[in-house]
């Protein structure tokens, strides 16, 4: 095993990386913000994205995708958080796929996978109920009902809820966690979209008295795959802030070269230059971590929980102290929206709550340790 | 035959072989410093000590990936990583702790002379001289290119005056490698030589200082026209401060790799069995849990970055700087550790007849050893960072 990309890996990330700065660039989120978009996402730009296989990059290859692994999914995010594409691409591409891969049935895979794969159909996996990651805590119930199930209750945070047409929604039953597909326009389903402090997605979903069939629930989905597909969302989400931690960092670096007071570059003072020191470091050590997580999912997924954990504690942790240092080293201006270390801090922040933030995976990491 | 096949059977050779050479003894966790083996002319070595440095030292696998002829392995890359494996899979003891091992050799591989590989780089292999390293002295610690030590030209020799301060373990050392000043009216850098001599030589003398952690090892060394004969000069006069960087960067690899060396019991697990559990089954300390939760993935990351830049390295993707990182953040890591440690224990960590209170002062030094953090910051600021300034 390696931790360095190899050829085809190199290439893949150099093309998600060219096609994302022509098509899918921090202007475009911009863009996207301040016109109230309402999809919040440039449907040509996620066509075009899974016209050239990378939706469907998770996706297996009998079901219509490129059928690679976590590593690949980790390089296309690295360039979606450089970029700061707003593309719903981790939600549906790699949470909702890896879950309906995982768990789903023969004909929950063939009727969604092709679709995803193809960028036509946005799936999400609705979790959350209170204000923190807690996928042991699932409380909205289904209900044994006429065959079939009833449920209700509310989730959060549910990334690009308002415009998926599958939600893949977690619920507790009498034999424990188990999920559920749920199309958006079935009856009794209210998606509200919350606007966030990022410019991407995310709603909540009201279920009032939904009734679904026997065949709505995935066969196997249990509380056990259900953190498997997280583990994937978890390494993706660490990804992306890996991907901000090295853009904002770059352009840092840039400023301190430029940037002059005192009648010198203030690259030059020690107290800056050791500070950026130890944001390489911390960085350095966020790559290597992901790397190893990343590797470990595509060995054996259902033992990658711990090297999960410590790639999202270490690059949340990274990523959080590169885009507070990007503002400070900037100064004023880092304050500006005119810049883009505002956007990068916020969707930062926001992936520090998906999928659990840095204390929520250190208290995995003990657990899963015995202590 | 594929090249993985190849090292497929070299796995099962090595093996076979550490299965059959290496002593039951060798294959217990080392309890404390003596039982470490430095080798050189003073050591006292156990009868299984003994034999399992000979026989890994006939082999060459005390320095796997050195040339045979100059009494190393001649192992591939890929080979020594699986002998480091299958010697981690028999909890082999490492036969052989040795400075040569890990900071002469390199610097005498890449600019010693034929003759001086020759002749000093087998004795290392076989652990047959112990060598220290002549580097800080009293006036020139992180500003090691002031030193001050003279070597006096005297046509076929150099005549040697001065001191050196905080060379390891020079009262048990059979050789030194020393930079010296043989040129005092050019700058700095310039003016600084790299030579080798005996410890035994007249005109050495040593003296150990004492540490916070009670041991000394560390010592004042002093010259008193100690004669070194021009042969010992490593590289060309003048040259020394580029063999002295180049074996720098061996020595920061080396410190930024002691946490991970010492294989000790995972944090949490030690707290648990000194502190026990909560109702909950958790570390009946939650914030010091939350402590060692962060060092844990901390210290994870570090593993993975070093295997990371072991592969780089092989790759000749590595830079040339990188070291400064590993041995920053190494250091720092083994200080957070011994502090943990410490408060896992609590008092009874304090009492001074156990190791736990000596080993965490002693990682103090980590920080300041082999250059401070602060040195290892602006190495990286400068070389990696290319940020501007002197």
């Amino acid at each position: 095993m390696t931790l360095l990309l190899n050829e085809e890996q190199s290439m893949l990330r150099d093309s998600a990386r060219d096609f994302l700065r022509e098509n899918a660039p921090v202007a475009q989120l911009r863009q996207l913000r301040d016109s109230h978009d309402p999809a919040g996402f440039a449907g040509p730009t996620w066509s075009a994205f899974a016209e050239l296989g990378f939706a469907g990059v998770a996706v297996p290859e009998a079901h219509g995708g490129t059928g690679l692994g976590a590593v690949e999914i980790g390089v296309l995010m690295e360039q979606i958080g450089r970029h700061l594409s707003a593309l719903p691409f981790l939600s549906s591409g790699v949470v909702a796929a890896r879950l309906l891969q995982l768990a789903g049935s023969p004909e929950q895979q063939a009727a969604w996978l092709p679709r995803i794969a193809r960028g036509e159909a946005i799936a999400t996996l609705a979790l959350d109920e209170g204000p923190k990651h807690r996928p042991e805590a699932i409380a909205l119930r289904a209900e044994a009902h006429a065959g079939g199930w009833k449920l209700s209750g509310t989730k959060s945070f549910v990334p690009d809820g308002h415009v998926a047409s599958l939600l893949l929604l977690a619920a507790r039953t009498d034999d424990g966690v188990a999920i559920f597909a749920v199309p958006r326009d079935a009856a009794g389903v209210q998606v509200e979209r919350t606007l966030m402090a990022d410019a991407h997605n995310a709603a909540r979903v009201l279920l009032l008295d939904v009734a679904l069939p026997g065949d709505a629930r995935l066969p196997a989905g249990d509380a056990a795959l259900l953190q498997q597909a997280l583990d994937f969302g978890r390494a993706a989400a660490a990804a992306e802030s890996l991907g901000i931690a090295d853009e904002v960092f770059e352009r840092t670096l840039d400023y301190l070269k430029q940037r002059r007071q005192f009648g010198k570059l203030i690259g030059e003072l020690q107290a800056l230059q050791h500070r950026a020191a130890t944001l390489y470091v911390d960085i350095e050590l966020a790559r290597a971590a992901l790397s190893k997580a990343l590797h470990a999912l595509d060995s054996a997924p259902a033992q990658a929980a711990e090297a999960v954990a410590i790639a999202k504690a270490k690059c949340g942790s990274a990523a959080t102290l590169a885009v507070q240092e990007g503002v400070q080293m900037h100064g004023g201006m880092g304050m500006t929206d005119q810049l883009d270390f505002g956007l990068f801090m916020k969707r930062v922040r926001v992936l520090q709550e998906l999928y659990g933030d840095a204390g929520w995976q250190m208290d995995r990491l003990a657990r899963l340790r015995g202590y | 035959m594929s090249e993985t096949t190849t090292l497929e059977g070299f796995r099962a050779e090595t093996r076979a072989w550490l299965e059959a050479n290496c002593p039951p003894e060798m294959r217990q966790p080392t309890a404390g410093e003596d039982d470490i083996c430095w080798g050189g002319r003073n050591a006292r070595l156990g009868e299984p000590q003994r034999l399992w440095l000979q026989r890994m030292g006939e082999r060459g696998w005390t320095v796997p990936t050195w040339p045979r002829e100059y009494g190393g392995g001649g192992l591939s890359a890929d080979e020594a990583a699986i002998l480091a494996q299958e010697m981690r899979r028999l909890n082999c003891r490492s036969p052989l702790a040795s400075f040569g091992i890990w900071m002469l050799g390199p610097a005498l591989l890449k600019f010693g002379n034929e003759a001086q590989k020759r002749e000093h780089l087998p004795k290392i292999a076989r652990g047959e001289i112990r060598w220290c390293q002549g580097y800080s002295e009293p006036n020139a610690g992180s500003d090691l290119a002031s030193l001050a030590t003279r070597a006096e030209d005297c046509g076929d020799h150099f005549l040697v005056n001065g001191q050196k301060i905080w060379t390891s373990y020079a009262d048990q050392a059979d050789w030194i490698f020393c930079l010296v000043r043989t040129d005092s009216a050019a700058n700095k850098h310039t003016g600084i030589s790299f030579v080798l001599f005996d410890m035994a030589s007249p005109g050495v003398s040593t003296k150990p200082i004492t540490l916070i952690s009670g041991k000394s090892p560390f010592c004042e060394t002093f010259f008193d026209n100690v004669r070194v004969e021009k042969h010992n000069l490593v590289g060309q006069a003048g040259g020394g401060w580029d063999v002295a960087k180049y074996l720098l960067t061996h020595e920061r690899e080396m410190i930024g790799a002691i946490g991970e060396r010492a294989q000790k019991q995972p944090l949490g697990a030690m707290a648990v069995e000194s502190l026990g559990r909560d109702a909950t089954g958790r570390l009946d300390d939650p914030a010091l849990r939350a402590r060692i939760a962060e060092f844990e993935v901390d210290e994870a990351a570090f593993r993975a970055l070093m295997q990371r830049f072991g592969e780089q390295a092989r790759a000749k993707q590595a830079h040339g700087a990188f070291s400064s990182a590993l041995k920053y953040y190494g250091a720092e890591l083994n200080k957070r550790r011994q502090e943990l440690i410490m408060s896992a224990l609590g008092s009874g960590g304090l009492e001074w007849q156990g190791s736990a209170a000596r080993d965490w002062l002693r990682s103090k030094a980590n920080s300041i050893e082999g250059g401070t953090s602060e040195v290892q910051l602006n190495v990286i600021a400068k070389r990696i960072l290319e940020l501007p300034g002197a």
